[in-house]
Order: C-alpha cells, then sequence, then structure tokens
C-alpha cells in the first residue's frame, strides 16, 4: 500500500500546483486583515461635506483612517466579489448607480469612462473619501475590508477580474448578460468638458 | 377660470393660478402658424435637462436653469433678446448627487418686481427683476439627507410656496410658504406625521371615511416609519381665489418597496386642498393607498368649471400616474369620476364610494420575486410633464407616456443621505409599441378627442392657444404645432436636442406674438442622454434606460432657448 501512495505522490503534487490560482479564488477570509504596519503616506480627507447616515462622523478629515499602502486585494477571490455585490445592494450603491451598474443619479460603472481614475486605489478613495459633485464620503461608515469588497465587484461591472472569479449569476433581475460575461472595458483619459462626468 | 383676456405676459410656469397653460393670443392660428419662423435663440451654456417654463414680465424673459441654477434675463425690448444679467446662486455641488432624476428645475416665479427661484441645494432666492440682485435667501432643505428643491415656486397673494423633493432618498415631504417681501418662513406643512405638523385641524373635513381620524400621518405607518417616510412636494400647486385654497400634490411614500412600510402610508401620493394663509388642511384624498408602483399624486391640478351631468361644477381635472384622469370636487375632494387613460394593470378601477383604488393584487411588488406587465410603469401613464386646458375646445391636451415594466422588491437598508428604494425596474413600450402620446382628453365626454402616437415619452410640456393652435416638443428635439380641434400637424421645427422644458406664449413689446420652448434633453427619461448612462444596463435611471437605450441615436444634449414668430 505505502509503496503505491508513494508512486502517486508526484501525481498529487502536480495537481496541486495546477490548483494554485484556483485556491486563491476559494480562499475565505473570516477575519479583516490587518492594517499594513506602516501607515500609508497620505492621511484620508473627505473630499464633500455629503456622508451618510446623517452625517455623525465629524469634519473635513477622518483622522484614524489613512488611504490604503496596497492598491490590489480580492481581485481573484470569487467569495470577496460575491459579497462586494451584496454589499454594493446593501448599501444602496445599487440604486444610484443601478442594479447592474449601467448609472442612475451616479455615474455608470459598466462603461469605459471613469473621470476618478479605475485603479483599485482609485476607486477605494472615491469611496472612502467621496467626490466633490455628489459621491458621499463613506469612510467610517463602511469598514475597510467591506470597501475592498465593494472595490473588486465595482471593478467586475466593467468587466476587469477574471471571467471565473466575478459573478456569473444574480439574485435578482438582470439588467444585462452577468458581470462574468462581460467584455472588459479599457478605460479612456476622461475629460471634464462640460462637468457632467463626475 | 381662465380669463380670457391676456395681457401678454407668463408670470408663473402654469401661466395662471388655474393652471390652464392658455394663451388668449390670436396672432399665431391655424390658418398661419405654418409660417412661423425662428426670432431669436440663447445657449444656457448647461447640458442638464432643461424642464423648466421660461417666465416673462416687465418686457423681460427669466430662464431659471437646471444645476447651478443659473438665472438669465433676456431683454425683450431689444433686438436678438440680450442678455441683460444673470444671477449665479452657487448651490451645494454635492447637492447633485442626491437628485434622483436629472438636476433639473421646472421653472421660476415672477411677482410684483422679484423673481423667485429654488436651487437644487434647498434654498428658494428671491431677485430683483429689473436688476438681478439678490433680496433675500432661506435655506428651506438639508441637501446631506438628500432633500433637493426642483419645483417652480408659486406666489400667492404675499407668499411664495415651496415643496421640497427627495422621496428617493427616504425625505420628508414638506410644503412650506415664505413671505415674499422678506423671505420668512409663514408656515410648513408636513406629509407625514402627527396632525400638528401636518396641519390638521377642527377644518378638516376629508371627503371619504378612511381619512378621518387622529394623527393619521402616524397610524397609517409602521413605528416610526413616517419619519422617513416621502411624501415630498415636488409637483405643481393650484390657487381658487373663490374658495381661498391652494391645491397641490404629494409623492410617493418611500421606499419603493412597499412591503416595508404595511398601511395606507398617510399623506402620501394623494392631494391637499389648504389654507394659502394658515397652511391649515382642508380636505385630502389619496390616489395611490400604500403606493406600490411608485405613483407619486404630484402630476399639475387644473381648476375648471364644468357642465356635468346637467349641472355647473367647480372642478380639479388631474391626469395622475397612475393611469387615470380624475376630476375633483375642488370644495370637497369628492372624485366626481376616474378614467384611465392608458392600458392599467395595477388597479381595476376606482370604488365610487372610498374612493379607493381597487388593487389588482397580481401585480403587486414582492420581495424577491419579478412581477410583469405592470401598467403603467413607475413614470405613471403621465409624469411632472403639464398639460394644458383650452377653454375654446373644451379640451385638456396632455402629453405623456405609454409604458409598462418588470419590477421587484428587496428590503433596502435606511441610509440617510443615499437612496432608499427596495425596488428594480425595466421598462419598456405599452400596447402599440409607441412609449409616448400626446393625446386631447374631454374630462366630461371622459375620453380620448384624438392622440399623436410618439416614439419617445412625450416629456415636454403642453401649450394651447386661442388661435386653437397647440404646441409641444418631443425628446428627438421637435417642436410641434397641432391642431387644437383635430391634432393635425401644422408645422414643425427641429431644435438642437430633445425637448423636455414647458413651452409658453407671450406678446413682446413690439406688440408680437411669440412662442418659447427650452431645448435641452434630460429629466428621468432622458438622463440617458444629459447622463452618459450606459444603455446596454436596462435597469439604468431606474429602469427607464432600458426604454430609451435608441435615444442616444436621435438626440445629444443641449441647453438652448428657441422663440419664434410669425414674419
Amino acid at each position: 500500500m505505502s509503496s503505491r501512495c508513494l508512486r502517486l505522490w508526484p501525481a498529487f503534487a502536480a495537481a496541486a500546483l495546477l490548483c494554485l490560482p484556483a485556491c486563491e479564488r476559494e480562499k475565505r477570509q473570516f477575519d479583516s486583515p490587518s492594517p499594513p504596519p506602516t501607515p500609508a503616506s497620505a492621511p484620508m480627507m473627505r473630499a464633500t461635506p455629503l456622508q451618510p447616515g446623517n452625517a455623525q462622523l465629524g469634519a473635513s478629515s477622518v483622522p484614524t483612517a489613512h488611504m490604503p499602502s496596497t492598491d490590489y486585494r480580492y481581485e481573484n477571490n470569487a467569495f470577496a466579489v460575491s459579497q462586494g455585490k451584496r454589499l454594493y445592494r446593501w448599501y444602496n450603491c445599487s440604486s444610484c448607480h443601478a442594479p447592474g451598474g449601467g448609472g442612475d443619479w451616479g455615474p455608470a460603472l459598466s462603461d469605459d469612462q471613469w473621470v476618478y481614475g479605475s485603479s483599485p486605489a482609485n476607486i477605494f478613495a472615491s469611496i472612502a473619501e467621496g467626490r466633490p459633485a455628489g459621491m458621499p464620503s463613506f469612510a467610517a461608515h463602511i469598514s475597510e475590508d467591506q470597501t475592498w469588497q465593494l472595490v473588486a465587484y465595482v471593478r467586475s461591472l466593467s468587466g476587469q477580474l477574471p471571467k471565473d472569479v466575478a459573478p456569473g449569476r444574480s439574485d435578482t433581475m438582470s439588467g444585462r448578460e452577468p458581470e462574468a460575461g462581460r467584455d472588459r472595458e479599457r478605460p479612456k483619459p476622461m475629460e471634464k468638458s462640460d462637468g457632467n462626468k463626475r | 377660470m381662465a380669463a380670457d383676456a391676456d395681457d401678454g405676459e407668463w408670470p408663473m410656469a402654469p401661466k395662471n393660478h388655474a393652471s390652464t397653460r392658455f394663451s388668449a393670443l390670436t396672432q399665431i392660428d391655424r390658418s398661419n402658424v405654418a409660417n412661423l419662423r425662428l426670432a431669436f435663440t440663447f445657449d444656457t451654456g448647461l447640458r442638464r435637462g432643461q424642464e423648466a417654463a421660461p417666465i416673462v414680465a416687465e418686457g423681460t424673459m427669466f430662464i431659471a436653469s437646471p444645476f447651478p441654477n443659473t438665472l438669465f434675463a433676456l431683454d425683450l425690448t431689444r433686438p436678438g433678446a440680450p442678455l441683460k444679467w444673470k444671477f449665479e446662486p452657487n448651490p451645494k455641488l454635492a447637492a447633485q448627487g442626491v437628485a434622483c432624476c436629472d438636476v433639473v428645475t421646472r421653472g421660476a416665479a415672477y411677482s410684483q418686481g422679484r423673481v423667485f427661484i429654488n436651487t437644487l441645494g434647498g434654498q428658494t432666492v428671491a431677485v430683483d427683476a429689473k436688476t438681478g440682485t439678490e433680496l433675500w435667501r432661506q435655506q428651506l432643505g438639508d441637501s446631506s439627507k438628500g432633500e433637493t428643491i426642483t419645483m417652480a415656486p408659486l406666489v400667492v397673494k404675499d407668499k411664495v410656496l415651496v415643496g421640497n423633493a427627495g422621496s428617493e432618498l427616504g425625505v420628508r415631504g414638506w410644503l412650506t410658504a415664505l413671505d415674499t417681501a422678506s423671505g420668512r418662513v409663514i408656515w410648513r406643512a408636513h406629509s407625514t406625521g402627527p396632525d400638528a405638523e401636518v396641519l390638521i385641524g377642527p377644518n378638516f373635513k376629508p371627503f371619504y371615511q378612511q381619512d378621518v381620524g387622529k394623527d393619521l400621518g402616524v397610524t397609517t405607518w409602521p413605528p416610526e416609519a413616517w419619519k422617513i417616510g416621502g411624501g415630498t412636494a415636488w409637483g405643481w400647486i393650484s390657487y381658487d381665489p373663490a374658495l381661498d385654497l391652494i391645491y397641490y400634490g404629494t409623492a410617493n411614500p418611500a421606499p419603493w418597496n412597499a412591503e416595508q412600510r404595511q398601511g395606507d402610508n398617510k399623506w402620501t401620493a394623494g392631494i391637499f386642498a389648504r389654507n394659502p394663509d394658515s397652511g391649515e388642511a382642508r380636505w385630502f384624498y389619496q390616489y395611490a393607498p400604500n403606493d406600490r408602483h411608485d405613483y407619486n399624486g404630484t402630476n399639475e391640478n387644473v381648476l375648471l368649471d364644468l357642465q356635468i351631468e346637467g349641472r355647473q361644477r367647480s372642478v380639479i381635472v388631474h391626469p395622475d400616474r397612475n393611469g387615470y384622469v380624475y376630476v375633483l370636487d375642488r370644495a370637497t375632494g369628492e372624485v366626481v369620476s376616474a378614467d384611465p387613460f392608458v392600458k392599467v394593470t395595477t388597479t381595476l378601477g376606482i370604488d365610487r364610494l372610498t374612493g379607493r383604488p381597487r388593487m389588482n393584487p397580481q401585480v403587486d411588488p414582492r420581495n424577491g420575486e419579478v412581477v410583469r406587465e405592470v401598467c403603467p410603469a413607475s413614470p405613471g401613464g403621465k409624469d411632472w410633464q403639464p398639460s394644458a386646458w383650452s377653454p375654446r375646445t373644451q379640451l385638456l391636451y396632455m402629453p405623456h407616456q405609454n409604458l409598462c415594466q418588470d419590477m421587484t422588491a428587496y428590503t433596502a437598508s435606511y441610509i440617510s443621505g443615499t437612496p432608499f428604494l427596495g425596488s428594480e425596474v425595466r421598462m419598456y413600450a405599452g400596447p402599440g409599441g409607441h412609449r409616448g402620446v400626446f393625446g386631447a382628453w374631454d374630462p366630461v365626454k371622459r375620453r380620448m378627442a384624438w392622440a399623436i402616437p410618439e416614439r419617445f415619452p412625450v416629456w415636454s410640456g403642453a401649450l394651447a392657444t386661442a388661435g386653437d393652435v397647440v404646441f409641444y416638443g418631443t425628446m428627438e428635439g421637435w417642436f410641434k404645432a397641432v391642431d387644437a380641434r383635430s391634432g393635425q400637424l401644422l408645422w414643425q421645427f427641429k431644435t438642437s436636442s430633445g425637448i423636455v422644458g414647458q413651452p409658453i406664449s407671450y406678446r413682446g413689446p413690439d406688440g408680437k406674438q411669440y412662442v418659447a420652448v427650452l431645448s435641452g434633453v434630460g429629466g428621468w427619461a432622458g438622463a440617458v442622454v444629459s447622463k452618459d448612462l450606459d444603455v446596454r444596463d436596462r435597469t439604468a435611471a431606474k429602469g427607464f434606460a432600458s426604454a430609451m437605450a435608441d435615444l442616444p441615436q436621435y438626440t445629444g444634449k443641449g441647453g438652448s432657448l428657441y422663440v419664434f414668430a410669425l414674419p
């Protein structure tokens, strides 16, 4: 028996190696990751007076919060992205930017136009700090970890995530093909010609 | 009630307190309207939905603009109507983030040398009509809680009446009266909550028994829900000087998802009659108890005296979003008649004894379930775009939609300053495939006299004139003149953008009759263009994108005034 097992071992190891990327997809985190060892350079500054939840959270700067030092998290993790999809509705993002991300009173998140940048760090900043022309500042209302889940999901709306990570179905009425079925948009530099798209 | 003599001015968006939008000027008529020519234009430089009516008084035209709510004054006494002054109220930038349906305004109001505007940032501002200098400014709404102001103010006696918007964010609705001279708040009447705050007292005498009782604005809600219950007053106000009553509608309850607010949700989605001096409520009628489909009650109330079943009656004619044209008794709030003008699946008629709609439970949205063929769609058989009445033809000219929708509900979290909907929608054309109609309704015979199908929702206002010509605009950008008696197209002009504004007519200082309209697509229906939405997503713009996916092929953004006259 043992000799047979030993003979199988190399094949098993090879299969495990092949599995590694997929394991990231399946990985679940039950604790928020600890903050980076050294605080990031820039303290977080609110870009708008608009704060959800009655603005009891104080003035323009958020002294304890810092812009995250990493700009990459969860983009290969299907569980986190599906959490992001749930939170997208939970925090009413879906009513402002539309359930399918096509935009409503907030701008579309599913196209190639990104006034404030399309990188994960840019989107994190938009959610946390807000933007002057209407995006509320959610810092201290949404945890950093949940914000990252939202960032990853928001990027899936324009096809930026791997197909096997982006959600493949919707629990509700759909407005278009699921996030996993969307072609990757190539974000264009935008000029604020008429100030409308921001 | 419309006077036959016309002073040639257009001092308020509905033209007069009866809200007829009827001009008694007769130079332009059926025989010569085909010769109508462009007289001058003016570019506002803004590219959001232009839903306002130009205001004309003192030889000047006043144009209230979408955010940032610049007020322009054009000198009509000089050739080409050059800019006389402009006033920039500088509303808060962030207010754009809480305006549900584009950053529109429906116009200014003129009275006794003052021009009044409302800003998206929740302020009412009085400006000197001659100089454009600010006279006073009053902060009425808090945009950080989602409150905005998009309605056109109305001046009644020495008060300017203003209502808030934001039922899509769980804002608690109110109408308020300010002193025209000082801006001081004289009264504020809420649409939900205890009687003392709704200004319901001993003189409140609703026609129907279900509206009688103490603090119904509290008890017809789950505990505390009235505090975030909507019922804003973002629509139109009319005034009857004989009865000394104002009439206005209250908006949808919040959230859209009715499962989160069991009960009739008073006093939302209905109409109030109030004393303009004290704000005290006289009567109320609810079009949509426990509104399940975002059927606001905020559409226009046209005050008419009609011969109904052999009897002269003082009535309100009100085409509601729920798809019925109501005729209500102005003094009592009794429903005289209510007849559908579009396909209606959500209700099975209006009960004559109780005034309540008979609901069709099959198309009630339920959590986690998609219901189909909800007709009319959430913008209703007709939305804010005001009708016009001609006393000559006795017809109500109604710009409106022909839309149905699929709909689902979910439990929404209330987070102040963010949307409070709990609903997802996909709209599409109703029977016939056309998405809009311009129709002439006979409120006595209770039927359409004629109707013109249009490709897109007719989101502009209507204008009726004593020359028996009726004007309206389309979302492709056509400005049309039709025969008031037959609906036959007599003239049309293609403007640079889709028309969602309110046409008006005035007599210029040169004695000529002019017709004016703002062109610039937008609003809820036109947001796919004015806000660059992604029309591949059928849920965009609260599902309106689903019905408007081809609009960008027909029009781009705009924001220009067009004024026409005979050569």
